[in-house]
């Protein structure tokens, strides 16, 4: 056999290959979307398509009869937003500080990170019903102090990112010079630290917001509303609707994953000597 | 890489030549002793070295001076002042490091603006500042360019650039031209030597490679240990080496079994002058420089039989190892002119200059 000929394990499929594999993945998913796009364009079971369904979106009257609906996916955000504030403010700090001056720490931290993800929701909200009974009188039953949950639950995606980042740059070198160059710990994490993590710390933001607009089970179980409880509710009364915002949903997180993968190239537009 | 010769040199204006003093400093990892009570003294403007093998505790050192390790014991003074518990970032020093530590999302001249920015200093004199430093490395046209589109040894030069356009006390260089290839390395330790000399800074380089620590430095600190051996000229450590292990790692040395003799070394039947310390008459290891053996000719006086082992092309000169009758070898540099075979029977002379001597032949091995 000649060299030529043999084929060579692990190397990269060719040009065409790689379309087909694209064209097979992408129809897989994509067949189950465009039936959901088709389905909010029918007209009941006559077979006709019609597009009242989503400019019924834009009645007068369109606030009242969503209006749950809306609360859910009010409540989802400001979710998302105090999840991402978390994780920015509890995990990042902590990941950073284990990175530069707890280094033996680093394994116990990462198998705390992904506990959560081996652990069903169902189980985790049997453990955290107590828990809530005592949140509720601390913070009161506000929406927001779920997302001490989503918290845990975003841990995993959270931490893989940002210790990806961590791990593809020299923050020990890069943070030692900062601070013999006369900056704190402050700016060598603001001025040094944040930029070369901004990667990381955009993915691990962005796959929070996607895991909490996805998130059902806990808030279901805890009696709260969000997209997910709203979405379920209001399918049994009006599908169309239901799907139209599930759709929504899925563009929104579609545009942040999407966004990870364009972040960081904006400054380095230089080519390698 | 482009090497371009310096256009301007940055003035030595304040922050040059501080005195530098390390007072019994001691530093422990667990029950490992990294520093076992380091004693240093640099002049203000002066050039030292610390030389040693892996683990010896130069880099230690170095990170002790400049905050980056707190120290267990001891004292570290800048211009007479203790700064053993003064953060990092307040000790006014400059530092490089061994692996490229650039700031990746910022250009070549925003690097090297950063000291100033972290000190407040106007944008526009930043700017001028920082371009006069890039200027003093020869990378005045590479300001706007990112690291990644750098060669290693450019990097290095604009970490030197960052390093002192605060216009530090002292300067730390953490072995920075180790990760760069050999030409580079001479082109760029010259660079650094004239300009710490315009400076007139004082500097401390940690390296592992002796021939750049002689070529480079002022005086050098031989390091084993944690301890300093000795301290001294590159001239005195060469000549006079205090200790065996010092003789051993500062240039190429062979081992051959001699005897101490009433403060001699006898070798082969040739009496030697003893190096440092007196010691009681027995066999040891004498430690010989190539350029201390020279070829002879048959039947001359003390003459050392020898067989070639092999022998190695150096460019100005060549470099044979020949075994003698006792089983030790021994490096010979010669005219290139003169080309041994292996096998070859072959003669040689001792000079009679003096030599250290090991009193455990099989101790003290340096790498």
């Amino acid at each position: 056999m000649t060299v030529k000929n043999s084929v060579r394990i692990g190397t990269e499929p060719n040009a065409v290959a790689r379309w087909v594999i694209l064209g097979v993945v992408g129809i897989v998913f994509a067949f189950p979307i465009l039936a959901m796009v088709e389905f909010t364009f029918r007209d009941g079971l006559s077979g006709a398509h019609t597009l009242d369904h989503w400019t019924g979106l834009f009645d007068e009257d369109a606030a009242r009869t969503y209006r749950n609906l809306f609360t859910g996916i009010g409540n989802s955000l400001l979710l998302a937003v105090v999840t991402v504030g978390i994780v920015l403010v509890v995990l990042l700090p902590t990941m950073i500080l284990v990175h530069l001056q707890f280094p033996r720490l680093r394994r116990v931290l990462e198998f705390i990170c992904i506990v959560p993800i081996t652990v069903p929701a169902i189980v985790l909200v049997v453990g955290l019903a107590p828990v809530y009974s005592v949140v509720v009188q601390v913070a009161g039953g506000s929406i927001w102090t779920l997302a001490f949950a989503y918290g845990i639950t975003v841990l995993p995606y959270a931490y893989r990112a940002i210790q990806s980042n961590l791990d593809a740059v020299d923050v020990v070198t890069l943070s030692e010079a900062g601070r013999t160059l006369s900056a704190d710990w402050g700016r060598v994490l603001w001025f040094i630290l944040l930029p070369n993590l901004k990667r990381g710390v955009l993915a691990a933001s962005f796959i929070s917001v996607a895991v909490v607009l996805g998130e059902f089970t806990i808030a279901s179980l805890l009696n709260r509303v969000n997209l997910q409880t709203a979405l379920l509710q209001i399918g049994s009364s009006d599908p169309y609707v239901a799907i139209i915002f599930a759709l929504l949903a899925l563009l929104f997180a579609f545009v942040l994953l999407v966004s990870i993968g364009r972040i960081g190239r904006s400054r380095r537009t230089g080519s390698d000597s | 890489m482009t090497l371009t010769a310096p256009t301007r040199t940055m003035s030595a204006e304040s922050g040059s030549g501080a005195t530098v003093e390390l007072r019994g400093v001691v530093k422990n990892y667990g029950a490992m002793q990294a520093l076992s009570g380091i004693d240093l003294d640099l002049q203000p403007g002066e050039f030292v070295a610390l030389l040693g093998p892996s683990g010896c505790g130069k880099t230690t050192a170095l990170r002790a001076l400049s905050g980056l390790e707190t120290i267990d014991a001891g004292s570290i003074l800048i211009d007479g002042v203790d700064v053993a518990s003064t953060p990092t970032n307040k000790r006014d020093i400059g530092m490089v490091f061994q692996s490229y530590s650039l700031f990746p999302h910022m250009t070549v001249v925003e690097n090297v603006e950063f000291g100033l920015r972290m000190r407040k200093v106007q944008k526009a004199q930043r700017r001028e500042r920082a371009t006069e430093a890039l200027e003093m490395v020869g990378l005045g046209a590479h300001g706007t360019r990112f690291a990644h589109q750098l060669s290693g040894g450019q990097q290095q030069r604009v970490a030197l650039a960052r390093a002192l356009v605060t216009r530090p006390r002292v300067l730390l260089l953490d072995e920075p031209l180790s990760a760069l290839d050999a030409k580079v390395r001479v082109q760029l330790r010259e660079e650094i030597r004239r300009i710490t000399r315009d400076l007139g800074i004082t500097t401390v380089f940690v390296t592992h490679d002796q021939e750049e620590a002689l070529a480079i430095a002022d005086r050098v600190a031989v390091m084993r240990a944690g301890r300093i051996e000795q301290i001294g000229t590159p001239r005195e450590l060469y000549a006079t080496p205090a200790t065996p292990f010092v003789a051993d790692f500062v240039g190429l040395t062979s081992r051959v079994p001699g005897e101490v003799v009433g403060g001699a070394v006898v070798v082969h039947g040739v009496t030697l002058p003893l190096l440092g310390e007196p010691q009681p008459d027995g066999p040891v290891t004498a430690l010989i420089r190539p350029e201390d053996v020279v070829l002879a000719e048959p039947g001359a006086p003390d003459v050392i039989e020898a067989t070639v082992v092999e022998s190695s092309f150096l460019g100005s000169l060549r470099r044979t190892r020949f075994l003698l009758a006792d089983g030790s070898t021994v490096a010979v540099q010669h005219d290139v002119a003169v080309h041994p075979q292996a096998g070859d029977r072959a003669y040689l002379r001792l000079k009679r200059n003096a030599v250290a001597a090991s009193p455990i032949p099989t101790g003290d091995t340096a790498t």
